[in-house]
């Protein structure tokens, strides 16, 4: 039946994530302002995910399903204050999680995903001249012999910096438009693969994001994800679609990590203006409030809104459901709160929420990417309208 | 355990309401609504579907089914997405019933609860809404003053559903003890009341041809046990939280007729040689509409199912399903009522009373509940 509870066991993980994330609080600042210091692997005081994982062995059968567990420990634990390691989208469990993980796992060949599983793998499509359109990207690969020699340049790829490898996507047949798009695994030390940059950004600076060029680059031949070297005519190729399938396991995902960042806003401001006298009274009518209760009010029901949308699309996951259009709603609503939740909490707070004497302006710029990447607002908005209209993706651009 | 899944019971009740919603409800609707008159046979053929008696104990002839907040949301949005004023004809008894199941001594549920779990429709009506503007539930100018072992009610309530024709209302006053909500009481009131006067409504913008009635109450003398609850009294909060849950869950099914009526038209409409609903200007209206129909329910169904479980964290969940579908379905309403351009502003089509309907239901704390 339909339930919205949490049981004891899941309410205590999510508390001992929330004091996890906590524990390292006194370096955020530090990574704030040196953005491309890599923390060391334990921070004094630092507590682990070895705390959390005991607690796991408590669940029971008819706790919350996995996925959408999943989803609210990353709430909690992007809500927090301490120092970030990487994007938070996965559980800090010491295993190598990158976006191009996901990929391999979703569109590789078996032989592909026990050969490169355990490696960290970034996720490379975007370029300077493709974002959005990802199927308009220009780096290519051709065969040549028993090798694919790829050529081209890439931005904004996240991990790109610390991972072992990427994913990356490359054409093989520009005029096949995303027909012949391919995804290929290029590991790092290759000789033509560069790492141009590291980008220095508003926010999320924990997490690293480099600009990669690719020049005459040859990659062994067995290294094209899912094996497939043919161009299907008329749309999209097994593979573009495989892409496309992890996105709708990956937007829950990162569309939480938006989430995240409205919730801690949400609760900074919340308890900063209890200190000062100012808290919601649940029990008072729309027209008996202060403005800024009204406002909390609305503030916590759009957090409470998206983080719904969030956990909808992952139990359809969960219970084996198709979430596609789900996946899309939940990354609009989690790109919508990321942004006017810390914009709200910081105008309730006025001029001292500007201070690094405070994290709350972090949240701002920190929760400000999730309305970009894996698809921006418009893109989602995009993607569900072709749905509820019947539309492809040529009749509503 | 979080999970989003219905009860088989609950996707049977859905399923049957929708056909009923679809096939009888809606296609009446702006007549009705034009008429301004809400015939019997709607209220009669509402109440063949059993969804008032089902929850009353068996013990009072009813169908002893569970006392389930979230099952009514469901049936609140689904007929409310045939029709909203037909939906509270239809479920407005409902508001007395389950405050006595909720709430009721046993000698008052004897007393009423089985006028209701016969096959003919019974009146009967929650007396919330008041004449200030700014209305606030927990600030009721409507008094109950102790009288010995009985109580004295004075004050005026407005725009109560059913009124023309209930033979019981359920009154809130303000108690003379406690401060807010605490203070609230509720007491059954008998249609022939002495000091109890009722008119009509000079009417109203949005749920138009549901019959509402004004009560003037001066005087009225009513025995100790006309409190709800005895003794004990009632949870007010609980009470008014399931009108307001009560009230959003069927703004969520205006709100989702609204845009699954805008969808095709806007596929159909051509302007500038292109369909409307490919100028993404409307294409992403249509799919915020879509995106907010769903937030919006997931918002109702937590608090229905949160006030069900009598959940300590019930009354912050009402209050932000309150909030959130106050804002989210008057929007959708005029969003989709803008799709339709001019046409939206003409009486032919329903756009323009669905608008009136998400504004009627998303000020009111009620007038169902869940
Ligand atoms: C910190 C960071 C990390 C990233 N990580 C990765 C990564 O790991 N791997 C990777 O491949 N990429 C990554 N990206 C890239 C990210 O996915 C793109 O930035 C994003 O897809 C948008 O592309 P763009 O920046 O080129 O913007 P553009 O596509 O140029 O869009 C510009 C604006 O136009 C709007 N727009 C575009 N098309 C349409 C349309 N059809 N209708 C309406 N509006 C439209 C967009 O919404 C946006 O507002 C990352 C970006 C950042 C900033």
């Amino acid at each position: 039946m339909a339930d919205f509870r949490v049981s004891d066991i899941d309410q205590q993980i999510i508390d001992k994530v929330i004091e996890v994330g906590n524990s390292t609080t006194a370096f955020t600042r530090h990574y704030e302002d040196n953005e491309h210091e890599f923390p060391p692997e334990q921070l004094e005081g630092e507590m682990g995910f070895d705390q959390v994982l005991p607690l796991f062995f408590k669940r029971k059968p008819d706790d919350t399903p996995m996925m959408t567990f999943q989803m609210l420990l990353s709430i909690a634990r992007g809500s927090t204050n301490g120092v970030v390691r990487g994007l938070g989208l996965a559980m800090p469990t010491g295993r190598a999680n990158g976006l191009g993980n996901a990929a391999l796992a979703s569109a590789g060949t078996k032989e592909q995903v026990s050969k490169w599983g355990n490696l960290f793998l970034a996720m490379s499509i975007t370029e300077p001249g493709a974002g959005s359109d990802t199927k308009a990207i220009q780096t290519t690969a051709r065969l040549e012999g028993e090798e694919w020699v790829i050529d081209g340049d890439k931005i904004f790829v996240t991990d790109g910096v610390r991972c072992d490898g990427a994913v990356v996507w490359a054409t093989i047949d520009k005029s096949a438009g995303r027909a012949g798009i391919k995804s290929f695994l290029v590991e790092k030390g290759t000789p033509g693969f560069d790492l141009v940059r590291k980008e220095k950004k508003l926010g999320i600076r924990s997490s690293d994001t480099a600009a990669y060029s690719f020049r005459n680059c040859r990659i062994p031949r067995e290294n094209l994800l899912g094996g497939d070297e043919t161009v299907p005519v008329g749309g999209g190729s097994a593979s573009y679609r495989g892409v496309m399938k992890t996105f709708n396991m990956t937007r829950p995902a990162v569309a939480s990590g938006g989430v995240a960042k409205a919730r801690g806003a949400l609760d900074f401001a919340t308890s900063a203006l209890a200190a000062e006298g100012l808290e919601v009274d649940w029990t008072r009518s729309h027209a008996q409030r202060s403005a800024t209760e009204q406002k909390l009010i609305e503030m916590e029901a759009d957090t409470e809104a998206a983080t719904l949308s969030v956990l909808h699309a992952a139990w359809l996951a969960d219970v084996g459901l198709p979430n596609n259009m789900e996946s899309s709603i939940c990354k609009a609503k989690g790109g919508e709160v990321c942004r006017t939740i810390p914009q709200g909490a910081m105008e309730l707070l006025g001029g001292m929420s500007i201070s690094h004497d405070h994290l709350v302006e972090k949240y701002l710029r920190d929760g400000r990417i999730s309305d970009i990447y894996e698809g921006t607002g418009q893109i989602q908005r995009l993607i569900i309208a072709r749905g509820i209209l019947g539309y492809s993706s040529e009749e509503l651009t | 355990m979080i999970s989003f899944k219905l009860s088989d019971e609950q996707t049977m009740i859905r399923d049957s309401l929708q056909g009923f919603a679809a096939e009888v409800l809606a296609p009446k609707a702006r007549a009705i609504d034009e008429a301004g008159d809400m015939p019997a046979e709607v209220i009669a053929q509402g109440w063949d579907f059993g969804l008032i008696a089902a929850s009353i104990p068996e013990a009072y002839g009813g169908g002893g089914g569970d006392r389930s907040c979230l099952t009514n949301a469901v049936a609140l949005e689904t007929l409310g997405g045939g029709c909203a004023s037909q939906a509270v004809a239809i479920m407005a008894p409902g508001q007395f019933v389950n405050a006595l199941i909720d709430f009721g001594t046993e000698d008052q549920k004897a007393e009423h609860l089985t006028r209701f779990a016969g096959e003919t429709p019974v009146a009967a009506a929650l007396a919330l809404q008041e004449s200030q503007f700014g209305f606030a539930a927990e600030a009721q100018r409507t008094t109950a003053a102790r009288s010995g072992n009985g109580w004295v009610l004075n004050g005026e309530k407005r725009l109560i559903p059913l009124g023309d024709r209930a033979d019981h209302f359920l009154v809130l006053a303000r108690g003379p003890d406690g401060e807010g909500l605490g203070a609230v009481e509720a007491f059954i009131v008998p249609r022939d009341a002495t000091g109890l006067s009722l008119s009509a409504e000079t009417g109203t913008q949005g749920l138009k041809p549901v019959p509402k009635a004004k009560m003037t109450l001066n005087e009225v003398v009513l025995p100790g046990s006309a409190r709800l609850g005895g003794d004990a009294g009632i949870d007010a909060a609980r009470l008014i939280n399931q009108a307001r849950v009560g009230a959003a869950a069927l703004a969520v099914g205006v709100s989702r007729q609204a845009t699954d009526f805008a969808i095709p038209y806007a596929r159909d409409r051509v302007a500038f040689g292109e369909a409307i609903g490919k100028k993404q200007s409307i294409a992403f209206m249509l799919a915020d509409m879509h995106i907010e129909c769903e937030s919006m329910r997931w918002m109702v169904w937590k608090a229905a199912s949160l006030l069900e479980h009598n959940d300590p964290g019930a009354a912050k969940a009402a209050v932000l399903a309150q909030d959130y579908v106050r804002r989210k379905a008057v929007k959708i309403a005029d969003d989709a009522l803008q799709i339709f351009g001019g046409h939206g502003f003409i009486r032919d089509l329903p756009l323009e009373m669905w608008l009136r309907n998400a504004r009627a239901l998303t000020v009111l704390d009620g007038p169902v509940s869940v």
